[in-house]
């Protein structure tokens, strides 16, 4: 009798536990990159649906990535918020494998709501995806919160890490987002309640676009684009020829929350955007891409690392020439310089930092570079799809709108996928006739080389472009590794 | 009242508590083999062990210290160990009602790792929970002398030793756990051996803090 009533009081206790408290790590969270990149291949992939005009309510479509699926490579389930004119760009995970980080000896977090911030709305959404086929959202974070609470307005990157989520914002306080810099502010990973302001010493930095990390090495860079009236109405060619833009990258005490070091990379370098620090975090180097060098239109890739002595230091590693073109085939902003640049507007680095892909969102290019030696990266390819110029169509036959844009690697490395949208009122600068939202996938080689799959092509409903891609699981842009490779 | 022959089963325990504080990932195993993973080499993690385990002692003494100054001051020594036990019961309910994580811990520098583990210590009460323990051997090595004017010296032996005792156990279970990751397991055991200890924890402070009770009765 004893027994059985044991035995039943322990079956509750399980079962407790199990419903209430994770009693391992989530099984998506790897101490290195190296163990993340041998993890089962991704089912689903999270990709932004965006109303330009905001005629309709913003989304996170959710795809199939499996090819045994019937469904594979089609929209299997849609999000739609209930706001209109959120503007969703960038979007991230709640928790990732930093939940592994020895110091905060807490390893059980669950990799399981996408945090989808509205970019002209200031509102956040937390999407629930632990059933992606019924993902739904689970709070909303209206924008008075995070203007009360932080002083920022236009949240952006998101990044799971010490002390809890970070996000990255686009603007600053009032009307225009031009009261006070733009910043980082931390939100709890468990009740997503804002915590405020990240930065004790912001130094020079005032404009803010992307930023990462190092964990185990404490440093943390940061990015610029412009403040929200040099982009939200499209782009100000003036503030572009004048270089007006963001050029300078910052380096910072990660726990001492103090900018140290601020890299200039001239300002000829317009809008330094993406930051792609190397997984592996014995490495102290990275890159970030520049969109558009004003004095020859080229796009860039700059090599980031810190010396022996403790200073940061930049050097430009790529250059992409812009593409000669008759001025007849270009948009209004273009016509004057008969060339079309190529815009780097987005990069990713693979989980083995070997591969960096490069979107060049005006020629309609996506390059791989094998950066095995950071500071000489070799061309390894490309593919053509799009493009203002060009306008190459897929291989299977269809139109691709605008270019190669948002890039997300898979985590072995094989697949790269890609949208098309840059942000709502640029398109329509760069593409006046285009319209739509597409996600494509190439395969990569043993060796490199990449390759559209005929068969991977996404048209996203009528009314909507598409921007982020987050993969279920976690990919290339997401997860921060605190051990290193051995 | 506690016996002589129970003090042998009171040090006991205290090892015991050791290897259990050990296991815990919460007191930092996990960052010796990140320290050592991170400068490359494998001598570093005797070295990160070791500074982890001088933080460790130091939360035991921080803790222990001020009880051995109370067990003199305090004529009543029943209270004392009644107060104590009432004391751990508390931290481990409290514990098991907030299951939020301290902030603070992330805000440390992973080089520091005496730092972290103190304050790591401190915030999960581990401490705590060898106060009945100490403060049964105290009562018993008291009960041994007498009064005397080498009492406070005593106290405060009892309460390096406990705390000598106990970071040693824990060092050895933790130095088992790490060395065998580093060099024949790998990283990707690291997450296998990560179990969530939150409640366990918990109530285990409980269960010391009652049983602290149980024995005065």
């Amino acid at each position: 009798m004893f027994r059985l009533y044991a035995t039943a009081v322990l079956t509750l206790e399980v079962e407790f536990l199990e419903e209430y408290m994770n009693v391992r790590p989530d099984p998506t969270f790897h101490p290195t990159a190296q163990i993340a990149m041998q993890a089962p291949m991704e089912n689903y992939g999270f990709t932004v649906m965006l109303s330009p005009d905001g005629a309709l309510s913003d989304g996170i479509a959710v795809v199939d990535l499996n090819p045994e699926s019937a469904t594979y490579a089609q929209i299997v389930h849609q999000v739609i918020v209930p706001n209109k004119g959120d503007e969703f760009h960038h979007f991230g995970w709640n928790a990732c494998s930093s939940s592994l980080s020895p110091m905060s000896g807490h390893a059980f977090l669950e990799r399981r709501y996408l945090i989808v911030p509205g970019i002209r709305s200031s509102r956040i959404y937390i999407i629930d995806v632990k059933d992606p086929l019924n993902a739904k959202i689970h709070k909303t974070i209206e924008p008075e919160e995070i203007f009360s609470k932080t002083g920022y307005s236009r949240p952006h990157t998101i990044h799971c890490g010490p002390e809890g989520i970070y996000v990255s914002t686009l603007g600053g306080g009032g009307e225009d987002g031009t009261d006070g810099p733009p910043g980082i502010f931390i939100m709890d990973c468990e009740t997503f309640e804002i915590i405020g302001q990240y930065e004790m010493d912001r130094g020079k930095q005032d404009k803010h676009y992307d930023f990462w990390w190092n964990l185990p090495q404490d440093y943390m860079v940061s990015s610029e684009w412009g403040l929200p009236p040099q982009y939200e109405n499209g782009i100000v060619a003036e503030d572009l020829l004048s270089n007006k833009y963001g050029h300078s990258i910052h380096f910072w005490d990660l726990r001492k929350r103090k900018n140290i070091q601020t890299i200039d990379l001239g300002e000829n370098h317009q809008m330094a955007l993406e930051i792609r620090p190397a997984h592996d975090p014995k490495k102290s180097y990275g890159f970030c891409g520049v969109v558009v060098d004003t004095t020859n239109l080229q796009g860039a890739i700059f090599t980031w690392w810190r010396d022996e002595d403790g200073t940061w230091q930049a050097k430009k590693t790529i250059t992409i020439d812009p593409q000669p073109a008759d001025p007849d085939d270009l948009p209004e902003l273009l016509k004057g310089f008969s060339a079309v640049p190529p815009l780097v507007t987005d990069i990713d680095l693979s989980l083995d930092d070997r591969f960096l892909y490069v979107a060049c969102w005006g020629t309609g290019e996506m390059h791989q570079y094998d950066v095995t030696d950071p500071m000489n990266p070799v061309f390894v390819s490309k593919v053509e799809l799009g493009g203002i110029v060009k306008d190459t169509k897929h291989p299977n036959g269809k139109d691709f709108a605008f270019g190669p844009q948002m890039v997300e690697i898979s985590r072995d490395g094989k697949r790269v996928y890609w949208t098309n949208s840059l942000y709502s009122t640029w398109d329509d600068q760069f593409y006046p006739d285009d319209e739509g939202g597409q996600m494509v996938m190439a395969r990569v080689g043993d060796d490199g080389g990449l390759e559209l799959d005929k068969d991977f092509y996404i048209d996203f409903p009528k009314g909507y472009r598409s921007h982020q891609i987050r993969l279920e699981g976690g990919d290339c842009s997401t997860d921060s590794f605190c051990y290193p490779n051995v | 009242m506690t016996d002589p022959s129970s003090a042998s089963a009171l040090w006991w325990a205290v090892v015991v508590s050791g290897v259990y504080h050990g296991i815990n990932p919460g007191m930092g195993w996990p960052l010796s083999v990140s320290a050592a993973l991170m400068r490359g080499k494998a001598s570093q993690l005797p070295i990160a062990l070791g500074v982890l385990g001088l933080g460790h002692l130091l939360a035991m003494m921080a803790i222990l210290l001020p009880f051995s100054l109370i067990t003199v001051l305090v004529e009543n020594q029943r209270a004392v160990q009644l107060g104590a036990s009432v004391i751990v019961i508390l931290m481990g309910l409290y514990l098991l009602w907030n299951r939020r994580h301290p902030k603070y811990l992330a805000r440390v520098h992973p080089a520091r790792l005496a730092l972290w583990s103190f304050l790591a210590a401190m915030a999960h009460g581990a401490g705590l929970m060898l106060v009945p323990m100490y403060l049964g051997i105290s009562a018993s090595s008291g009960m041994n002398h007498g009064h005397g004017d080498h009492m406070m010296a005593d106290n405060i032996a009892n309460a390096m030793g406990v705390a000598i005792v106990h970071t040693l156990a824990m060092l050895a279970a933790a130095a088992i756990i790490a060395t065998i990751i580093y060099f024949w397991l790998g990283l990707k055991f690291l997450s296998k051996a990560w179990f969530n200890l939150d409640v366990v924890w918990a109530l285990s402070l409980v269960i010391v803090g009652a049983v602290g009770i149980f024995n005065l009765m």
